[in-house]
């Protein structure tokens, strides 16, 4: 009889007797084993144990590299949950989070033991390198795991929010191993899988690599940054480590066909395909295609609500030109309910809000009862017992043969560079500079450019100066402009559909 | 130059292109940035930068950015 997993460490805990010695997650310079991983993250577990951590966050500041999963799963060994924070976010976001978040304990690396004092918080610092010298209690850390059950929460992600504030996902090992479990099949994970991860460690994305590798004994090897900004060097890194499949956003994978790497090199070892966060253009597709003509390439689509990603399409067929990439259909244990403006179930042609239903949505949003209320709703289509939904805020459509297709966004809230953006926490941040009248930020789909329009009597490059300071790397806008004033509606709000056009009109003159 | 100065002060009005010649090592280019002088260039300059010049010592600069694009225009 089949086993029930009811802990995501039970992979780790299975796979370590199985592959000890081969390498799980490593980097240019780092290459653990699974028996480092295990022994590692258990004793930053015992670590945590004795000093008094449990069922509470502990926020991991660290660079992005190897150890920082160990020490994530190390807080999981504790019964506590991971949250990452990046110095690539600004001061000022992660005083928010930790501010949310109140923490007791933060996990620093060598890099960001000093950094971690320039921010609000006053708590315990450990150094993930002291933590691992911990002699390993197998007797604590059976006991944490026995009593853990599936619903208690593993980690805690932050999301742009449209007040200004970021939103703190909570995700339970339950959903994790729904997804996981999905993930895997349809990315056909085994142990000759040889991931390249691309996706930030503090965003939800990056799970595409870290659990399947436990739960398959894959390998996850970690791209430095850097590489994407230089293509080349990109593909050559993937075929020095023989990486063969790789689960990145869609400006990573354009970066490499747009600006010709294929012309010099192939990543001779991929695959396998898989990307996501927004729609990948299809005379880039098509290169990539041409490329690796026998690689899976494969549609993902999810919020992060939903713990990672939801629905799949693995392109089957010659798509049109003007056709987008379907995202298909929902994973395995997973619906997809298409809700009209009547809260009915959209017909087909008929667009609708992409909602979703099953195992795989997480927990909400921690103390934030309002918010999580508001998207996380009981589902209309049944008034027999409670049953939640997510309501993604992304409009979708079902085409002629029944594959899913995305629409477009209910409000403001924007893809960029593989990031999910709120435009109005651009806008708050803006207003609140001294100088700054008012703003209000567009979006160019086309040319993919965030503009901030502002009136004022500050100079532009002091409303970028303060937005550096304020906004990650990813929300800056790419186009600052000064207004005399700022265009209203009737009612008095900023008129965003005019701006927009004036925007189209300023750019073909 | 004056028209390269131009495309980069767009991109990060607040950084001084004519003195700063770390542009990649300190992190103020960004990929995004990389695709849009690529593009900008292209429109503006008329050359295509071969993906073999897309390495950091020819960002790092606007300097050395505009002797690339030089050496591509002589090179046609």
């Amino acid at each position: 009889m089949m086993e029930r997993q009811n802990n995501v460490l039970e992979y780790l805990d299975n796979i370590v007797d199985i592959c000890p010695g081969k390498i799980c997650y490593a980097n240019k310079s780092e290459h653990l084993t699974f028996k480092e991983v295990y022994n590692s993250a258990r004793a930053i577990g015992t670590f945590l144990h004795q000093k008094g951590h449990y069922k509470r966050p502990v926020v991991v500041f660290m660079k992005k590299h190897p150890k920082t999963i160990v020490a994530f799963l190390g807080v999981i060994y504790a019964g506590c949950f991971y949250v990452p924070i990046d110095e690539e976010m600004p001061a000022h976001r992660i005083d928010m989070i930790i501010d949310n978040l109140s923490p007791e304990a933060v996990i620093c690396d060598n890099s960001t033991m000093d950094k971690i004092r320039n921010f609000s918080y006053r708590g315990e610092v450990y150094n993930y390198d002291d933590m691992i010298k911990t002699a390993v209690d197998d007797e604590v850390l059976s006991r944490i795991a026995e009593k853990a059950i599936d619903t208690d929460p593993i980690y805690i992600v932050f999301t742009s929010g449209s007040t200004g504030v970021p939103k703190g996902v909570v995700a339970c090992h339950r959903s994790v191993i729904d997804y996981i479990e999905s993930l895997s099949e349809v990315l056909r994970v085994d142990n000759n899988t040889v991931f390249g991860n691309q996706t930030p460690l503090y965003v939800d994305a990056c799970l595409k690599e870290i659990f399947p590798t436990l739960k398959c004994g894959a390998t996850a090897y970690i791209i430095p940054k850097e590489l994407f900004m230089f293509p080349l060097k990109l593909v050559e890194f993937l075929n020095e480590y023989k990486i063969n499949t790789i689960c990145w956003v869609v400006p990573a994978l354009t970066m490499i066909s747009g600006l010709g790497v294929f012309e010099k090199k192939i990543p001779e070892y991929l695959h396998t395909i898989a990307f996501g966060s927004e729609v990948f253009p299809m005379k880039q597709f098509k290169l990539w295609r041409k490329a690796l003509p026998n690689a899976r390439f494969i549609n993902l689509y999810g919020p992060t609500e939903a713990t990672g990603m939801s629905c799949y399409y693995e392109v089957d067929r010659e798509l049109a030109d003007d056709e987008p990439i379907p995202i298909g259909k929902p994973f395995k244990n997973t619906e997809i309910l298409l809700l009209n403006d009547s809260n009915e179930l959209a017909e087909k042609g008929e667009p609708g809000e992409i909602c979703i239903r099953g195992t795989s949505l997480t927990l909400g949003y921690y103390r934030d009862f309002e918010k999580t209320n508001e998207f996380f709703v009981q589902n209309p289509l049944n008034d027999c017992y409670p049953e939640l939904i997510y309501r993604t805020g992304d409009l979708g459509m079902y085409n002629d043969r029944g594959e899913l297709v995305f629409l477009s966004r209910k409000d403001h809230q924007i893809k960029h560079m593989g990031h999910r953006i709120e435009l109005g926490e651009i806008e708050m941040v803006v207003n609140r500079m001294e100088g700054v009248v008012s703003s209000c930020c567009i979006f160019d789909e086309e040319n993919k450019k965030i503009i901030l329009y502002y009136t004022g009597n500050c100079s532009k490059a002091d409303v970028v100066s303060y937005s550096k300071e304020k906004l990650p790397r990813y929300m800056i806008p790419n186009l600052v402009l000064k207004l005399d004033s700022m265009p209203l509606t009737a009612n008095g709000k900023i008129n965003r559909l005019l701006l927009k056009e004036m925007y189209i009109t300023g750019r073909r003159s | 130059m004056e028209a390269l100065l131009q495309i980069l002060s767009d991109l990060h009005p607040d950084i001084d292109f004519e003195k700063h010649e770390a542009l990649i090592d300190e992190k103020i280019l960004d990929s995004f940035d990389i695709i849009t002088l690529i593009t900008e260039i292209n429109e503006e300059y008329d050359v295509r930068i071969p993906v073999d010049e897309i390495i950091p010592k020819n960002f790092n600069s606007a300097k050395s950015l505009y002797e690339l694009i030089k050496r591509l225009q002589d090179e046609d």
